[in-house]
């Protein structure tokens, strides 16, 4: 057991510092190390527990909560959570302090106009990369722009389109 | 001293940050997290302006971890140092935490016990879910653009546009290619003589 939970302290520090671009560029090797290395859950498993993650609310990486779980019950999931999210965090927090201290530094100033692009750059590509990731049928695009359309065209709240998505694909979606 | 933007508002207390965080984390299903943070940060509370957001998110994705958690540390921490960076992330992770474990508790029921029929049903509501949500953070894309990139502004667009194609479609490595989109950025947002 506490061997276990050390493995998924381990595992899951190590991939908060190289998950570089969000989570998900960390989700294969957190499927080997799981999966192949340690036998906590088949890869069958990891996909159900993915796709569990990423319709609650909250972070996709919140897998690991449930990989945790898997693995050695309750204590696993926190331990895994906060293997996951605290040196990563801890990171930011000081990426934040050095921001603040510049407030009105003529770098920081410069710093956001290169940053901006970037910015909006990544928000599409976080879209681009779903549209890719997921099996993407007709039905699935048009709910996707129509989503679009809404949210930028109109003040519908983003709750009222998510459940609009789920009522369409439930009431269309007939194979 | 001596900036001349005069500061939004006084920096907010530490419970309605925690708040603030948690009403985010309990609604922000099918992930776009980023669109919900915007939404209540910049557009509601008017706590930080989108210029200050968007270098914190830029921030948050080239550092390593969840974006959104990245965010709610980042923009906790200029709202309020250590103690408001605790609160934003504790916030974010309160509701999102519970319901990730009994969402996995209940589905593995509703797969490995329910009628196939309902899991079909509830699989197939997910997906809807999910594509809507990659429609919200297609519009939150567009609006954070106005003003920033555009025809008027060539040069940041194409920046844009080149980060969507490598990051997003193509999947090259950030970190890797970071250097050379900061560097085009840097070009292409300078200032030019008129």
């Amino acid at each position: 057991m506490m061997q276990t939970l050390a493995h998924l302290g381990g595992l899951f520090a190590t991939l908060s510092l190289l998950a570089f671009g969000g989570g998900s560029g960390v989700l294969p090797a957190m499927q080997v190390a799981a999966v192949d290395q340690y036998h906590w859950l088949s890869a069958r498993d990891f996909l159900q527990l993915f796709a569990i993650s990423r319709a609650a609310p909250g972070p996709g990486s919140l897998i690991v909560m449930l990989i945790g779980q898997r693995a050695a019950g309750l204590a696993g999931a926190f331990v895994a959570l906060v293997a996951m999210f605290a040196p990563s965090s801890l990171l930011v927090y000081g990426l934040a302090r050095i921001w603040q201290r510049a407030r009105s530094a003529v770098w920081r100033q410069r710093a956001e106009q290169v940053l901006a692009p970037l910015g909006i750059g990544l928000t599409f590509a976080g879209a681009i990369a779903l549209l890719r990731g997921t099996e993407h049928d007709l039905l699935a695009y048009a709910i996707t722009a129509v989503s679009a359309l809404l949210m930028g065209g109109t003040r519908t709240h983003p709750l009222v389109v998510l459940a609009g998505g789920a009522v369409a694909m439930l009431v269309l979606g007939g194979r | 001293m001596g900036s001349q933007t005069d500061r939004p508002a006084p920096p907010p207390a530490l419970g309605a940050v925690f708040l603030c965080f948690a009403a985010i984390g309990a609604q922000s299903f099918g992930g776009g997290l980023s669109a919900w943070i915007r939404r209540e940060v910049v557009v509601k509370r008017r706590w930080i302006e989108d210029g200050a957001f968007l270098s914190g998110l830029a921030l948050s994705q080239i550092a390593p971890g969840a974006n959104a958690v990245n965010q709610a540390v980042f923009i906790g921490t200029a709202l309020r140092g250590v103690a408001g960076a605790l609160a934003a992330l504790g916030g974010l992770m309160a509701v999102p935490v519970l319901a990730v474990l009994a969402a996995g508790t209940l589905y593995l029921r509703v797969v490995e016990t329910g009628p196939p029929a309902l899991a079909a049903q509830v699989a197939a509501a997910l997906t809807g879910m999910g594509a809507a949500a990659i429609g919200l953070t297609l519009a939150n894309g567009w609006r954070l653009s106005r003003g920033r990139v555009g025809l008027a502004r060539p040069g940041p667009l194409l920046v844009a546009v080149a980060t969507a194609l490598l990051i997003g479609y193509w999947r090259l490595k950030l970190l890797a290619m970071l250097p050379l989109l900061a560097a085009a950025s840097y070009l292409a947002t300078r200032k030019r003589p008129r």
